[in-house]
């Protein structure tokens, strides 16, 4: 169990640049999720820790040990591949022992024929029978053991990866999106087995998703990545709550947050078409900026309705998705607005709100994240307050 | 005239009926210029060998005798067989772990070069395009031991010139080595393709676990999932080495001293130098059987022991 630490870690691959100065600390014990788009550089970062693939610039530290001279086994660290990466000629018990009679068997003792002769295998076996046995019970794949990889499901080999990576005792797991090979069903139940078996032993996981619910709901933090740059590193909700730019606000959140224009007036307030809001701009006055809504912070009325504290977008129901739980609106602005927005009511819809009826979507100002043009976070959307130093994007830990 | 509201299925059947003999007639047509070609190259002449191995036809004769199992017999007892058996079994056995393992080799080495890849491909893979028998008077000519450049070498070095051909003890060996020239290039390709087949990320799962040396990577994942073209590509090679003939008739005809005097050439001999056809296509069969046998006793064997 051990804290992994990337000090300025640069990659490149033929001069183009996947990674850009990353500088991350995971503490012991804690589950950091690396989230992003395709291509963003994540599993290229996560394969650097591992050791697969070697930095350009930088310095990997496992457990406050510059790790860069040592090969991935070297390294203490276990990895769960997206693919499983089964052995497929070996049974599951030789796929999970596989570790095992690496470290601990010399070449000759594990030589088809020469190994008959060491007297030590067999006394090696038995304790790492033991020990695969035991990690095997812990994911309930005892019955699995006799069989090959090609005879199981996907979440049976999903266990199977698992248990390979756990009978190593490892001072960080690695997970290279895991979850990705299986049906929806399945990921959800696997992620919270994932969560509980990190509960339960404790280790630094370090995983890699492109999809942001998994992210959300598994982290301890989370490290939003884009074209090879930490975006925000934080918790799970500070990434929801404030996010420090406009591409973490679009990643987090389903459906995705609603972006309008809008400039900072010559008050020092931000105005969204034409209505001044009760939020302080830092910008100079006629600075473009974007203001973010979520559409769980839209509810719909009708038209004319106004609410205390509560300002109004006004538009034109276009269609309505059915969810079962909640219904999600898409609603086009009317003029002198343009575009259209997305807004999430829970439960049953209203009588009023059918396709093409014209509504008023409300929203509360503390509801809105203003960005500037870089898509930088600019103010803290509390009226009240001075507006804040653009955010800090590194979090600390606490 | 009843309606087809009433009696929806009226004609259906009979339709359908004739629709299928239609596919049946078609798809046995499809089949059949394959079929009988099938049969004629190959079935019709087992069956001619098979009749002519019970008679003693000479050929050029009008009329031959019924002998019986009498060819059969005289095959088992002949020491001129039995030493073309002998001479192809260890043929055999030299030339199979040799191209396999020299096959293997190559393309283990080839497979993860980018630039120089496909060069090295195409110089491996001549001798398999080659004529063998116009590259055999080309062999002939590099081992001589006057005139070729390879005991020109060795004199230079100063070592005596070696009788490659011409030396009883010496002659397999090296047409063996000429068997393994023209196969390793055959047995690379394969291998390449399996090689291909084993995904990257199995590598690097091996990696963290702590597969450590070329080796420890090759008995782990390489070899185990190499099993079956492993397997093909011992089962062609072993059945291309009993059937040489080629090198034999032109370098050596059978010499010296019937040295090199392997089955297909003794069969050869017997049905076109001695014209006892009869006699040959005894031979002939109980060549056919051991081919037959090895190959099947090999894919047992290794079927066993490999996994898809």
């Amino acid at each position: 169990m051990a804290s992994v630490a990337l000090q300025s870690i640069g990659k490149s691959f033929a001069g183009v640049p996947v990674l850009r100065d990353i500088n991350l600390d995971i503490a012991d014990g804690e589950f950091l999720t690396l989230v992003g788009a395709s291509g963003c550089g994540k599993s290229t970062l996560i394969r650097i820790i591992a050791g697969l693939e070697p930095q350009s610039t930088g310095t990997v530290l496992i457990g406050g040990v510059p790790v860069d001279h040592l090969r991935p086994h070297e390294r203490q660290v276990a990895m769960v591949f997206q693919s499983y990466a089964l052995y497929p000629h070996m049974k599951v018990f030789a796929n999970i022992a596989l570790p095992l009679v690496m470290s601990r068997l010399t070449l000759v003792e594990r030589l088809p024929f020469l190994r008959l002769m060491s007297r030590r295998r067999r006394s090696v076996m038995a304790g790492i029978n033991d020990e695969v046995r035991a990690v095997a019970k812990q994911l309930q794949i005892e019955g699995l053991l006799e069989r090959r990889p090609s005879q199981l499901s996907g979440g049976q080999r999903q266990r199977v990866a698992l248990g390979r990576a756990m009978v190593r005792k490892p001072a960080a797991f690695l997970m290279d999106e895991p979850l990705s090979n299986l049906d929806a069903k399945l990921r959800v139940h696997m992620r919270s087995e994932l969560a509980e078996l990190h509960a339960r032993i404790g280790t630094t996981f370090v995983y890699v998703t492109h999809d942001q619910v998994e992210a959300m709901t598994m982290s301890d933090r989370v490290a939003m990545m884009d074209n090879g740059e930490i975006l925000q590193l934080g918790r799970p909700s500070e990434l929801y709550a404030r996010p420090a730019n406009i591409r973490v606000a679009q990643f987090i959140g389903t459906p995705a947050i609603n972006l309008l224009p809008a400039k900072a007036n010559a008050e020092g307030f931000v105005e969204m078409l034409g209505h001044s809001l009760p939020v302080r701009a830092v910008s100079a006055p006629g600075s473009a900026l974007t203001i973010g809504i979520r559409p769980e912070a839209l509810t719909p009325t009708p038209l004319s309705t106004t609410r205390a504290g509560f300002h109004a977008l006004s538009g034109k129901l276009r269609r309505s998705e059915n969810l079962g739980a909640g219904h999600i609106l898409h609603v086009d602005l009317i003029a002198p607005a343009h575009g259209s927005v997305t807004c999430a009511v829970a439960g049953a819809l209203e009588p009023f709100v059918i396709d093409g009826a014209e509504l008023a979507l409300q929203f509360a100002s503390a509801a809105c994240h203003v960005f500037d043009a870089n898509g930088e976070r600019v103010a803290d959307n509390d009226a009240h307050t001075h507006a804040m130093p653009a955010a800090t994007r590194v979090g600390a830990l606490g | 005239m009843t309606t087809a509201a009433t009696l929806p299925y009226v004609g259906q059947p009979v339709r359908r009926d004739r629709q299928r003999m239609i596919e049946r007639i078609a798809g046995i047509g499809f089949a059949m210029p394959a079929f009988v070609l099938l049969l004629l190259t190959n079935v019709v002449p087992l069956l001619v060998l098979l009749y002519l191995s019970f008679t003693d036809f000479k050929l050029g004769e009008l009329n031959s005798h019924f002998l019986g199992l009498d060819n059969f017999r005289k095959a088992l007892a002949d020491p001129v067989f039995r030493r073309s058996l002998y001479n192809t079994f260890i043929y055999v056995a030299i030339v199979l772990p040799g191209a396999v393992g020299l096959g293997l080799l190559i393309a283990v080495l080839l497979h993860r070069r980018k630039r120089t890849r496909s060069f090295y491909e195409v110089i491996y893979f001549l001798p398999v395009t080659s004529t063998l028998i116009a590259m055999a008077t080309v062999w002939q000519f590099i081992l001589h031991p006057r005139l070729g450049p390879v005991n020109g070498v060795l004199r230079a070095m100063g070592f005596n010139a070696i009788p490659f051909l011409s030396e009883p003890s010496y002659v397999l060996p090296t047409l063996a080595a000429i068997g393994i020239w023209q196969l390793v290039g055959f047995n690379m390709v394969l291998f390449l393709a399996g090689l291909s087949a084993i995904p990257r990320d199995l590598y690097e799962a091996a990696e963290i676990d702590g597969c450590r040396s070329g080796i420890d990577r090759f008995i782990t994942i390489t070899w185990p999932l190499l099993g079956p073209t492993t397997m093909f590509v011992i089962v062609t090679t072993s059945i291309t080495a009993f059937k040489v003939f080629d090198t034999v008739a032109v370098m050596t005809r059978g010499g010296p001293m019937g040295s090199s005097e392997v089955l297909l050439y003794a069969i050869y001999l017997e049905g076109y130098q001695y014209f006892h056809m009869g006699y040959a296509a005894a031979l002939t069969l109980i060549f056919l059987a051991f081919v037959l046998l090895f190959s099947i006793l090999q894919t047992f064997v290794l079927e066993r022991r490999v996994h898809y």
